[in-house]
């Protein structure tokens, strides 16, 4: 999300439990000494916590001091890929001075210390780095002082004479050197100081370094453990058949005794809007639950978010496009309206962009156990542990405080990992493990995860430009049509435009002095949700491609009136300039390859998420398809903390963009989705991959995200492109749904 | 039913149609393999039948008795796999991680019957989805592992 505000506002409620999970410590055994968290008494640790704790400022949360002297590190952020607990081992290892090679990292669980973002705690929004990059170096910061008070006692030295090389504290004038492990316990016992100084920027060994993943051997070797792969004694395995369209309940199941008689069955079990089947394996508990049938009931009137029977991807495109109006208006600057009454020429165009699902490799799964003393221990995908931790309790009718949440590593992130009721299947899991009274670990096969995945919204965009007597653009307005996720699930005001909607076309930089950007509500009968890069998914296509319109129309160069209307803007012309030359000098074509191909090149700009990104895609035509062969990418996060991770996350990002653009879309009819596998709804095969080229451009702005913001200028570019050689304007994708037969020239 | 995986023999008692990848995860607790798509569609549970790139989700367990059966726990075990893991945490591959068991079994099968492929044969071979879009990476890992 590029709005914080709704994460900021949505500070959990249930998170009173203090750092010191015990039940977790059980888990991290081995290593005997420690430690600078344990000496903290549990006791102590809860009436501190239940009092105002600044997030991020106690060492003891967060760092364990092993006796070998290396770190185990609680990340507030969990990892999916995108290299955060790296990012964190780079951060405060820089300060603490401890190469980041000897952190181990893992997810925090549920507490006020990590409540990093905004008073919140949330890993999305490209935000992890950006939002405590301070903060953690402080702590880092904070407990080498620690470390250092520590040694100066041991050795009746003072502080001055101290000082420290990675993993261990030294005193110059005599050659004695004391490794971290050894003070970690003494260390532990000090207040934690308030003013630490911070690392010049020239003295960074590890900030800014292309550091390597820590988890790049166990991601090689099988050995990376996600939520689907762990295991709990005694546990039962679970499998659901989920009603058809949302809203519907399971009525009649006509052949139950037959099921129930299956190899390995435990129990059959109802569930709101599913079945449910418990074996000693979970094939055999698919097995049974596919085997199930089950008579759905239509939805009671008023059920919440119930799928209309009648609904379809089409249908609702269509209407989409002809909701007459302007809209509220979000974006205004100067008289839209009278200069186009006034312009020299008009171009207009309406876009739309369909459904997508997160296609996230890992298929969502859950583990719930009730424990002896009254407590429930879930471990689940997620991304925001206290706001799982509060609906599960809400699930389960127990207090928060006695909801204990593990955060594995996620098979993939992309935004599925939202607390979205109807997506996930812990609450499932949770009544299931109370039913049997034995822990149940569940698992959506990838066609339940088709039918329940959340969805990037459909979305429509209406523009109209006014240019003047020179080609150029002199009046812009736009309305987007549709429903962002944002409103969806942080409440929506009826009278003001829900920035995920209009994030794209809104907040643009070029100087065009007469515009207006409004929205049109329109309620989507779909649960929607984040995908990466939220309303910039589609919003940057939309505009940066009638963009490309508006040149063409004024016999302007695309590339060239970019530059023009950036004239004042040095940063976004820079970076624009920047692309080009990765790109060796920009040419729009066509033109011959060396293959013989005929190429075009398009190019696109987008400001997603505190980061500045320009893109460039070379494409061809072959046997009526595009074909991407290379994409070029400038980013600005103003400054970094890995170039190397920097680099994977845009080529991840030009990848799923590069998927939406040329191959994904969800098709309902009947109120049900047509595709319920990847054979159905292709994603970006590897023959799909364009080579991608990356320059980190650090302009010293303020700090941006990295996650998502390769991602929105890929699928204008590309159009661009493929525009160029087709002759016609695209404005609608994925591009596969096009016969371009016969235009390869 | 008698397996004989990672040069180790296992009775299992499960149906003869159950797919290989849920007796290796659930029957022997072998994680490694994961589970994407279930219809031999993403890659993600790719292991070694006698050295084949294999997708275990669509495979019945009766037709694996009697072979030898390879899964990424003993990756390193192997020549070829060795080289191409070191090769995977030299190009930093791995995003979110969750396909590259697979993308590592389809390279090591390669190597070990291609051992200086072509770009062609690299492409031919290592078909496997990345949702985190790790193609280039993972090209660039064959090509520096096939040298090695």
């Amino acid at each position: 999300m590029n709005d914080m505000t709704p994460v900021r506002n949505h500070r959990s409620t249930g998170s009173d439990d203090g750092p010191l999970n015990i039940s977790r410590r059980g888990f991290l055994g081995g290593a005997a000494a420690l430690i600078l968290s344990v000496t903290v008494p549990v006791g102590r640790a809860r009436a501190q916590a239940a009092a105002t704790v600044a997030p991020g400022t106690r060492v003891n949360a967060f760092l364990e001091i092993r006796s070998d002297s290396t770190v185990l590190f609680r990340s507030a952020f969990i990892e999916g890929g995108q290299g955060i607990f790296t990012a964190m081992a780079q951060i405060v290892g820089e300060e603490l001075d401890v190469d980041p090679v000897n952190f181990t990292v893992e997810g925090a669980p549920p507490g006020p210390d990590y409540l990093l973002t905004g008073g919140g705690r949330f890993t999305g929004g490209s935000m992890s780095v950006r939002m405590s990059y301070e903060t953690m170096r402080k702590l880092g910061a904070s407990a080498r002082q620690m470390l250092l008070q520590a040694a100066a006692a041991r050795l009746g030295l003072s502080i001055s004479e101290l000082s420290t090389e990675p993993g261990r504290v030294v005193h110059a004038a005599s050659g004695r050197a004391i490794p971290y492990g050894e003070l970690a316990d003494a260390a532990a016992a000090l207040s934690v100081p308030t003013d630490v100084v911070l690392r010049g920027r020239a003295d960074f060994r590890w900030i800014g370094k292309p550091v390597a993943r820590l988890d790049a051997r166990d991601k090689s070797t099988g050995r990376a453990h996600y939520a689907i792969d762990l295991k709990v004694d005694g546990m039962l395995h679970a499998a659901v058949q989920h009603s058809p369209r949302l809203g519907g309940e399971p009525g009649a199941l006509t052949n139950e005794a037959e099921v129930q008689a299956m190899p390995g069955m435990h129990s059959i079990h109802r569930l709101p809007g599913a079945v449910a089947v418990l074996a000693d394996s979970w094939w055999r508990a698919r097995r049974a639950v596919e085997a199930l049938q089950v008579t759905w009931t239509e939805p009671a009137a008023a059920t919440p978010r119930a799928m209309p029977a009648d609904f379809s991807s089409e249908t609702h495109k269509a209407m989409l496009k002809s909701t007459p109006g302007d809209g509220v208006a979000y974006e205004q600057e100067g008289d839209a309206a009278g200069t186009l009454a006034g312009a020299a020429r008009i171009v207009e165009a309406t876009y739309d962009a369909p459904y997508l699902v997160h296609g996230q490799l890992e298929p969502p799964s859950a583990i719930a156990r009730w424990n002896a003393d009254g407590t429930l221990e879930l471990w689940i995908p997620n991304q925001a542990p206290e706001m799982f931790q509060a609906e599960a309790a809400m699930v389960a009718g127990i207090e928060p405080g006695k909801v204990i949440i593990h955060s594995p590593m996620l098979g993939g992130f992309f935004g599925r990992h939202f607390l979205y009721q109807t997506a996930n299947p812990f609450p499932q899991a949770i009544l299931l493990a109370k039913a049997a009274g034995r822990p149940v670990k569940l698992i959506w096969s990838r066609e339940e995860e088709f039918l329940r995945d959340t969805l990037r919204p459909m979305g429509v965009a209406r523009f109209r430009a006014g240019l003047d007597g020179d080609g150029l653009p002199v009046a812009l307005d736009a309305v987007a049509v549709g429903e962002g996720p944002t409103g969806r699930w942080f409440g929506r005001q009826p009278d003001k435009v829900d920035s995920s909607a209009v994030e794209g076309i809104a907040g643009k930089l070029y100087a065009i002095a007469n515009r207006r950007v409004g929205q049109i509500h329109v309620d989507d009968p779909a649960i929607i949700g984040f995908w990466r890069s939220v309303g910039h998914s589609m919003n940057d296509f939309f505009y940066e491609t009638f963009f490309d319109e508006m040149a063409d129309a004024g016999q302007q160069d695309p590339y060239e009136l970019r530059l023009r209307l950036l004239a004042d803007s040095p940063r976004h012309s820079n970076l624009l300039q920047a692309v080009a030359d990765l790109a060796g000098g920009w040419k729009r074509g066509p033109y011959a390859a060396e293959d013989g191909s005929r190429r075009a090149r398009g190019v696109a700009m987008a400001s997603p998420f505190g980061s500045e990104v320009a893109t460039i895609a070379e494409v061809s035509l072959r046997d009526g398809e595009v074909v991407v062969h290379q994409v070029w990418v400038a980013i600005d996060p103003g400054s970094i903390v890995n170039p190397a991770i920097i680099e994977a996350q845009v080529n991840s990002a030009v990848a799923l963009g590069l998927s939406s653009a040329l191959l994904e879309e969800v098709v309902y009819v009947d109120g049900m989705p047509q595709a319920r596998n990847f054979d159905g709804y292709p994603i970006l095969p590897p023959d799909h991959m364009p080579r991608v080229h990356v320059r980190i451009v650090e302009s010293g702005e303020p700090m941006g995200g990295i996650g998502e913001p390769g991602l929105p200028g890929v699928p204008p570019a590309v159009v661009n492109a493929a525009s160029v050689l087709t002759g016609q304007r695209i404005r609608s994708l994925p591009l596969s749904k096009l016969d371009l037969k016969g235009m390869e020239g | 039913m008698e397996l004989t995986i990672n040069g180790s023999t296992f009775q299992v008692d499960v149906e003869p149609d159950t797919p290989l990848l849920w007796v290796v995860r659930d029957t022997l607790g072998m994680t490694g393999t994961k589970y994407g798509c279930g219809v031999a569609q993403c890659g993600a549970c790719t292991v070694l039948i006698d050295g084949q790139a294999t997708r275990s989700c669509v495979t019945t367990v009766d037709s694996v008795v009697g072979t030898a059966i390879t899964t990424i726990e003993a990756i390193e075990q192997d020549t070829e796999g060795r080289k191409v893991v070191e090769a995977w945490v030299a190009n930093q591959v791995p995003q979110c991680g969750y396909c590259q068991s697979g993308q590592v079994m389809a390279a090591t099968a390669l190597l070990k019957q291609t051992p200086q492929p072509s770009e062609d044969d690299i492409a031919g071979a290592m078909v496997n989805l990345c949702r985190c879009g790790t193609y280039n990476a993972i090209s660039a890992a064959v090509r520096q592992a096939a040298q090695a």
